[in-house]
């Protein structure tokens, strides 16, 4: 069982080693037709660029994919560059006229973007001419590798039952070397695909096939991680069903944060653009979704007839109704750790790190502020952005359409649920993002708070305060501190994910939906003592 | 000037009487331990070993908690208590003096006089430094190749299942013919002996240490068994064969003492303004069927509860309510409600379900009479302590509670439930016809 779990460990470090190091290899050049067909698809006005386009990308070179990306990035640069300085000159001149018709050749985008999509028409070479092979030599290996690695589990950690035997000894799981390199290798991982997605072109090619068969197109690197993330969570899924394999609600859970992730946000929104639609994850909700309501994607929708007008109008009830609704009656778990992608790796890939949310008080501060904060960083966005499409305006309230929609993209869509969303995993626990970042679970946590039937039941007083519950539980959230009261947890930030009740040793948790009378029980005598003393102390 | 409280003993007793003195009174409150800084729960102790938690993580209340509630807290080893001065001695030289003392000094764990018993690896399971001998002596299973574990009580059990997991080989001295047979009817107990089996643990049944034999450097070789005469090599002896008041440094003050610290049902002892709770007090005689001493958590809460109010004015008696408690054999868990003894007595009868994996079973335990249910054994199913609560205080009949059973139920949703055979099985065996009723929240929360 071991040297099976031994050879899943290579194997799975090979295959990443090589998914890795495929950033490395092909060759990056474009030929005149191809660059002219490119350029033609672009319609620039600037009149270098062409020039330096063809001065950087048409070579006989071999370019490796980081040389290629600085040289076109380069000719962005001087094209724009030299617009700029005609700018300047005709500004001190007082020139406006001349001035104002510069802006017209300048090419706006993000350097590494356009350098994207001149890099996928351009590579050559061995990943790219062997998709298939190469498929196997990175995704299959690491699949087939990991699963060597875990199903051994079911008889190495013994009888069904919770064994979390030796996670505080093990340098993966107790923030020692392995998890830091884990942590290194996400970070970079995330930097990568939201911020130079030129240099992990490679990987795009290992899925064209599968792209083109799902969608018609060739895949982004947005394909790309839609792929990973499905694999990832399945591979984890096999771990979790078999570390809860007695545990029915586990199971369920795991089973249906799967299905939602493939099935609707995977599958659905590629077979829609194959048929033309826009592609729509239907259980998105705003504002997770935070572009939602940005100009394009109305627009969008709009032009795209009645399926377009569904989506909008689905959209708009799924949040407004749908959510509260159903968290009114199930608690927002019914969307945290059963529907929602974002906790459906959490609750898979970041299952062996739950245990390093910070359980402090200070913790809850913070999470507090940021959460809301966040929310209420959303609504200000959206009313801006709303405000500006429908009057036309470019501002509202003195703040820019353009440059909130920016900075919110930039810093809670990329840097806060990617990078340190995931990113962070390893070392502060698997839901950060959920915790402190993510404006639709602040959503569903006030209504939690004050309007809904779920709780997790304190059972009397049998709490025995060994704080496995508080350890495990992935929102921070110190349980013990109410169990040992016999008091109800009753928490906005609580994703219902069930883990404190599995680990209690005592049975003293269980999640239930139920009356609201009675939902928040603060007692300082439990269930047990002198009946006239509880009554005494409790009911003052 | 406020009144100066000294509790003796940061455990749960002692931290939950200081916490109710704060939230009652600003009297000036000083725990004392010898133990740790801070309060840490004892009962998670095998976590630690066993990788689950950090010992941080079993310290319910934040560093800052003791600041913020003005509890004062003191290290240090009492040695000495001068009741007619109101001092106390401290093996460290000093002395701190006291209003009003509360002696919540917890266990300590038995030792019978066995030759070697003070040997190099061989330890208790009580104390965090326990647990650093344990890491010391039993690391891995390279450097400790079999343990033995003596005495199969709730903590034995925990320490074989601790060992266990860090696949160290376990030899397991039950003196009883089955496992805590003296609490659980033979039926339960059979099922924590298949238990114990099946995760490889060698159990010994009626078996009693002989002695312990030392190797060259004062540390254990093996153990030898008193009915056999068989030698057990091994690195490590575990001493689990219960435990006692740790009262040793009362003995010789003017404090009476027996077994424990002597209390009346205040919570008093024979000095006015020296009171004792938690598993150092020992009951003039048991309450309610319960033994003068309760060496469990639930009652050192809730005698802390109850000091409290004593000591903020509001003089009231220690007056438990209905027996429950809890543990977890291996990876069966255990509760129970009122009392089912291990042998029926006169006047009661039983009804035993158990589930045909053979690790689940309920035993209730009722009046043949009155038909009054009295209590209820419960393993790997867990139960609502609320329900039977309410049961025992409306003194409901066996039946009531059957047909009700499935408000009981507080499994995780989606597990099978057993309800419908269980009452299936009792109509059967009895004769009667209760029909089981759906769950009700109504009733639950009424
Ligand atoms: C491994 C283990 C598992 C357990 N599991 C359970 C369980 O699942 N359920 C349950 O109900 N019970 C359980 N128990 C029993 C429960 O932990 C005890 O009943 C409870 O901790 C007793 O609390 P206490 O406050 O009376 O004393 P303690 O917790 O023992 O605290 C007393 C403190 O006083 C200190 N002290 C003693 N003498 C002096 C002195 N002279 N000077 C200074 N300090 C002193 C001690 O060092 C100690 O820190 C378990 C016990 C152990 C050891
Ligand atoms: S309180 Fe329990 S159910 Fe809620 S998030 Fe924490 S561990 Fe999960
Ligand atoms: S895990 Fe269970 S017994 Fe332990 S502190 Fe939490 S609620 Fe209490």
């Amino acid at each position: 069982m071991n040297v099976l779990k031994q050879l899943g460990l290579a194997l799975f470090i090979i295959g990443i080693g090589i998914f890795t190091g495929s950033i490395f290899t092909g060759n990056f050049s474009l030929t005149e037709a191809e660059l002219n067909e490119f350029l033609a698809s672009k319609n620039y006005k600037s009149e270098l660029i062409k020039d330096e386009l063809k001065k950087a990308t048409v070579t006989k070179e071999n370019l490796n994919i980081f040389e290629f990306s600085s040289r076109v990035r380069n000719a962005y640069k001087t094209s724009n560059n030299y617009y700029d300085a005609l700018i300047a000159k005709y500004d001190a001149e007082k020139n406006w006229d001349k001035k104002g018709e510069q802006y017209q050749y300048k090419i706006y985008g993000k350097p590494h973007t356009l350098s994207y999509e001149i890099a996928k028409k351009a590579g050559s070479g061995f990943v790219k001419e062997n998709s298939g092979l190469l498929w196997w030599l990175t995704f299959g290996l690491s699949i087939i590798g990991a699963l060597l690695f875990i199903i051994p589990n079911l008889v190495l950690l013994g009888r069904p039952g919770i064994k979390n035997n030796g996670i505080y000894h093990k340098a993966s799981t107790n923030r020692g070397g392995i998890a830091w390199v884990v942590f290194v290798y996400l970070v970079v991982f995330y930097l990568l695909l939201y911020f130079m997605p030129d240099y992990i072109v490679n990987w795009t090619y290992i899925l064209d096939p599968i792209s083109i068969f799902l969608n018609g197109g060739p895949a982004s690197q947005w394909f790309v991680y839609g792929f990973l993330y499905c694999t990832v969570m399945v591979v984890m899924a096999v771990r979790m069903y078999i570390k809860y394999r007695h545990n029915k609600y586990q199971i369920i859970r795991t089973t249906s944060v799967l299905f939602f992730q493939i099935v609707f946000a995977f599958l659905i929104p590629e077979i829609m653009t194959s048929l033309n639609m826009p592609g729509y994850d239907f259980k998105n909700a705003f504002p997770l979704d935070y572009d939602f309501f940005f100009e394009w994607n109305l627009d969008n929708l709009r032009n795209r007839g009645a399926i377009g007008l569904f989506i909008l109008v689905w959209g708009t009830i799924l949040t407004l109704i749908i959510v509260p609704v159903m968290v009114y009656f199930f608690g927002k778990r019914w969307y945290c750790s059963w529907v929602c992608g974002c906790g459906g790796l959490a609750e898979t890939l970041g299952d062996p790190y739950r245990q390093h949310s910070d359980k402090s008080l200070n913790a809850w501060k913070l999470e507090r502020w940021l959460v809301h904060g966040v929310l209420l960083f959303s609504l200000v966005m959206t009313l801006v952005t709303l405000y500006c499409y429908f009057s036309g305006a470019e501002a509202f309230l003195g703040i820019k359409s353009q440059w909130i929609k920016d900075t919110y993209s930039f810093l809670i869509g990329a840097w806060f649920a990617g990078v340190i969303g995931t990113g962070f995993y390893p070392i502060f626990g698997n839901r950060v993002w959920c915790r402190f970042g993510c404006p639709l679970a602040a959503y569903l946590g006030l209504v939690q708070r004050f309007k809904s039937r779920f709780r997790i039941t304190t059972n009397g007083g049998q709490c025995i305060s060994c704080g496995n519950c508080s350890t495990y539980c992935e929102m921070g959230i110190d349980v013990r501190s109410y169990a040992q009261k016999g008091e109800n947890i009753i928490r906005a930030s609580c994703v219902g994910c069930g883990i404190c009740s599995a680990v209690c040793p005592r049975g003293v948790l269980k999640l239930e939906n139920g009356p609201e009378t009675g939902r928040i029980n603060p007692n300082d005598i439990l269930l047990g003592n002198d009946v006239d003393l509880m009554d005494l102390v409790n009911q003052k | 000037m406020e009144e100066h409280i000294v509790i003796i003993g940061n455990g749960i007793s002692g931290v939950t009487a200081a916490r109710h003195i704060r939230k009652l009174s600003d009297k000036k409150i000083t725990i004392v331990s010898a133990e740790t800084e801070y309060f840490f729960s004892r009962t998670a102790l095998m976590y630690v070993y066993m990788g689950h938690m950090k010992f941080e993580h079993t310290q319910p209340y934040e560093n800052w908690f003791w600041k913020k509630n003005k509890i004062h807290l003191k290290k240090g080893f009492v040695k000495q208590i001068e009741t007619k001065s109101k001092t106390l001695h401290f093996a460290e030289g000093d002395t701190l003096e006291y209003d009003k003392l509360i002696i919540a000094t917890g266990s300590k764990p038995n030792k019978f006089g066995w030759p070697g018993e003070n040997l190099k690896g061989v330890m208790g399971m009580y104390h965090k430094q326990d647990l650093e001998n344990l890491e010391t002596y039993a690391p891995n299973n390279k450097v400790c190749k079999r343990a033995v574990v003596v005495g199969g009580g709730l903590i034995g059990i925990e320490l074989a299942e601790m060992l266990h997991s860090r696949h160290i080989p376990v030899t397991f001295l039950v003196r009883e013919s089955s496992f805590w047979n003296g609490v659980l009817p033979e039926a339960e107990s059979a099922i924590i002996n298949r238990e114990i089996m099946a995760n490889g643990i060698d159990l010994r049944l009626s078996t009693n240490l002989k002695e312990i034999i030392s190797d060259e450097n004062e540390q254990v070789k093996s153990v030898i068994i008193e009915e056999t005469g068989e030698e057990i090599p091994c690195n490590v002896v575990g001493l689990t064969a219960g435990v006692s008041p740790n009262i040793d440094f009362i003995k010789d003050s003017e404090i009476k003492t027996g077994r424990g610290v002597k209390v009346n049902r205040y919570l008093e002892t024979n000095i006015p303004d020296v009171y004792a709770i938690g598993d150092c007090a020992e009951q003039q005689e048991g309450i309610n069927q319960r033994r003068p001493i309760e060496a469990v958590w639930y009652t050192g809460r809730m005698m802390g509860e109850t000091l409290a109010q004593t000591i903020c004015g509001n003089r009231i008696q220690y007056n438990p309510g209905h027996w429950f408690n809890s543990a977890k054999f291996f990876d069966i868990e255990y509760q129970t409600y009122g009392w089912v003894w291990a042998q029926p007595k006169a006047n009661e009868a039983r009804f035993y379900w158990e589930h045909a994996d053979g690790n689940k079973c309920i035993h209730i335990n009722y009046n043949k009479n009155t038909r009054e249910f009295i209590g209820i054994n419960t393993f790997g199913i867990r139960m609502r302590h609320e329900f039977f609560d309410k049961m025992l205080n409306e003194k409901q009949s066996v039946d009531y509670v059957l047909e009700h059973l499935a408000d009981a139920n507080f499994d995780p949703e989606f597990y099978k439930q057993y309800e419908r055979n269980i009452v299936l099985k009792f109509n059967k065996e009895n004769n009667t016809n209760i029909q089981l009723k759906k769950k009700s929240w109504r009733r639950i929360f009424a």
